[in-house]
């Protein structure tokens, strides 16, 4: 450790040091960021728990392994949506037409399979890509003609919940009767399959962590003290085994039955938020999204085609949209003409936001809309279990977003204030 | 002054419609030298600037880089040259920390992946021969940088790319005396280091603190370029403000001098 104070100040940063030395030390610079108004995650994990023991406390069927998967394959749409959210809200755009857009996809699906007798996969594909072309027309629409995602977004809204009357035809539905497509969240990962993924997933995650650490360690860059290194990883290791073994229980309602495993949907969400945080913190892409959301001048001026990437986040985040709309119909098992209307999209950016993900451009990461996801996916899933008429739940909601985004805006203003 | 001017521009015209900005303006910048560019404004500093670094094309006047003969029709042309420019915004993004920004759009790459480490110790290099010590820490976001530090991000950021001409735009307009001292410190260290810097600076203080030689710009034409010793502070106010210095025998057209 002194070799690498000695190197620092050889390299002539009188203040310069590369790693907080101690547990203790890393844990003050922690609290004084978080006081400094740059939470994070960390009001949402509160959050959660808070809800937890509530609900937990108010109805014993909450904390039930039935209730658990419940949970997960209805914070799934949700979460997948927010990740497509979060890409856009990192640019400081919105995307108004994001729950509809996901409607009309599964809208596509659904009628290629159920009419045209199409292959699943093919299906998917034309739903993926009907997301894609929006999203690249509303891009197009932003950064081409300038007018504000808002409005461009919103006329969407509008007219997109016309195309999907349209297509399913007034007041009818699609059902989804395809096997894979149900199996998004109606199939269980066999028991021995879980527990096995967990400890890849967990041994993964450790020998990243760890190799990393000591690349940085030896070249003498910046780092943090080991011990935070494998808090990490133990973090990780008892959130991982405690869903997996949760999940593994016999969940069936009726003895006799067996319903057990990791729902297919959880596996989809965790290598969604894989691809994505690797794409938005290790490629030059997701550095360029960033530079775009914090200052899209510097960013023109450093070189970066600041149309392209405004317009290729767009299409990503339709495109997730289009995902999301898919996993909602395998939940429903069919696709409505309410599809991705309601309060789809209101549920999907105060995931993102409560996960804190900034409204302002340039804070957010893909695993604010897992944990956003999963508040907002336990309110209407608490509430509902409490018998609570559903407009308390609008309601709560509601009341939640705005909390989440008065945290952003207070956080932002002391951020700037504390210079963090 | 010894050696071949680094980047020379000779006989620049510039009109934007009727209105003509620089008339057969002359800039020479010599490397291992502070070339400060002083004038009113309005007298054209700006559009100069914007002409040596390709943003606007010239209507008439050679360009000259190494003593060779150029086209610069773009800021790629200039930056592929080795030609850098830090605009008085700064264009850093807050959201960033110093090294993302400082190899924002040219990010060093593994396969696809971001190669941090490399980029890290990079950075580290640079600021250290630069002999910056104001920075906590290389990871630190921008939006925790005092106004000197920004600054100095971006001035260290110029200097990464083995730029070989630097242009500073009054690098010193916003900043307290002791930011300012620091930042000149660097301006000079840059110019030590070989690069041929321009400062752009409205303070004469500055100017004579760490300039070699003033080129000084009257309504869009060269009033004087001279070495800064054989000048005084009055004089180049006079050369500003009126475009001439009774008491200064150096102030004709340097197209005369030559």
């Amino acid at each position: 450790m002194t070799d690498i104070i000695s190197d620092a100040e050889e390299a002539g940063f009188a203040n310069d040091r590369t790693q907080s030395n101690t547990l203790g030390e890393a844990v003050q610079a922690y609290v004084r960021r978080v006081r400094g108004g740059d939470m994070g995650a960390l009001p949402a994990i509160l959050g959660l728990v808070v809800l937890f023991i509530v609900f937990g406390l108010a109805n014993d069927r909450f904390i039930s392994a039935l209730n658990m998967a419940n949970l997960i394959t209805q914070a799934g749409a949700i979460i997948v949506l927010a990740m497509g959210l979060v890409l856009v809200l990192l640019l400081g755009d919105i995307d108004l037409s994001a729950g509809v857009t996901g409607g009309v996809s599964a809208a596509v699906m659904g009628l290629a399979i159920a009419k045209h007798d199409l292959p699943w996969t093919v299906a998917v594909i034309g739903a993926l890509l009907t997301g894609a072309v929006i999203g690249l027309v509303i891009g197009v629409l932003v950064s081409k003609l300038g007018i504000p995602s808002f409005v461009v977004t919103l006329a969407f809204f509008l007219g997109l919940q016309g195309v999907l009357l349209k297509l399913i035809g007034d007041g009818g539905s699609v059902r989804v009767d395809q096997e894979v497509i149900k199996g998004i969240t109606k199939s269980n990962v066999p028991v021995t399959w879980g527990w096995i993924l967990a400890v890849v997933v967990i041994a993964a995650f450790a020998a990243l962590a760890l190799r990393a650490h000591r690349i940085k360690v030896t070249k003498g860059l910046q780092h943090q003290p080991m011990a935070v290194i494998v808090a990490q990883i133990i973090a990780l290791a008892v959130v991982v085994l405690g869903v997996t073994y949760v999940l593994n229980l016999n969940r069936a309602p009726n003895p006799g039955f067996t319903i057990e495993g990791i729902p297919y949907v959880l596996l989809l969400v965790i290598a969604l938020l894989i691809l994505w945080t690797f794409i938005l913190g290790r490629t030059s892409y997701g550095r360029h999204v960033y530079a775009v959301g914090g200052n899209p001048e510097a960013a023109r001026r450093a070189g970066i085609n600041v149309d392209r990437i405004r317009v290729s986040v767009f299409v990503f985040g339709s495109s997730m949209a289009a995902l999301s709309g898919v996993i909602a119909a395998s939940n429903l098992g069919k696709v409505s003409t309410s599809s991705g209307g309601g309060n789809t999209l209101l549920y999907a950016v105060g995931a993102a936001v409560i996960g804190g993900t900034s409204l302002f451009g340039g804070k957010g990461k893909a695993s604010n809309a897992v944990i956003g996801g999963l508040v907002i996916a336990t309110i209407a899933n608490g509430l509902g279990l409490l018998d609570q008429a559903s407009y308390i739940n609008f309601i709560v909601t509601g009341g939640v977003l705005l909390l989440a985004a008065s945290v952003d805006a207070i956080s932002r203003r002391r951020r700037s204030a504390s210079g963090l | 002054m010894s050696t071949t001017p680094l980047l020379e521009m000779r006989g620049i015209n510039k009109s934007f419609g009727v209105v003509h900005v620089l008339h057969d303006v002359d800039l020479t910048i010599y490397p291992g030298q502070v070339t400060a560019l002083v004038g009113d404004n309005g007298a054209g500093k700006s559009t100069l600037v914007k002409a040596v670094a390709g943003i606007y094309p010239l209507d008439s006047g050679e360009y000259l880089f190494d003593g060779k003969p150029v086209d610069v029709h773009g800021p790629k042309d200039a930056s592929a040259l080795g030609i850098e420019v830090v605009y008085q915004d700064l264009a850093l993004c807050e959201n960033l920390d110093i090294v993302e920004n400082m190899f924002l759009g040219r990010e060093v790459k593994k396969g696809p992946v971001l190669d941090e480490t490399t980029m890290e110790s990079k950075a580290r290099e640079v600021l250290k021969s630069l002999s910056v010590r104001t920075v906590k820490s290389v990871r630190q976001s921008v939006s925790s940088l005092s106004g000197g530090q920004r600054q100095t991000v971006a001035i260290a950021k110029a200097a990464l790319w083995n730029s070989k001409v630097v242009l500073l735009d009054e690098p010193t307009a916003a900043l307290g005396v002791a930011q300012t001292r620091q930042v000149l410190d660097l301006v000079r260290r840059l110019a030590d280091s070989g690069v041929g810097v321009l400062l752009i600076s409205h303070n004469l203080t500055d100017v004579f603190e760490v300039a070699d030689r003033i080129t000084a710009l009257y309504l869009g034409r060269v009033a004087a370029d001279v070495a800064t010793q054989d000048v005084t502070s009055r004089q180049v106010v006079e050369l500003i403000t009126t475009g001439t210095s009774t008491d200064f025998d150096g102030a004709t057209a340097p197209s005369a001098k030559a």
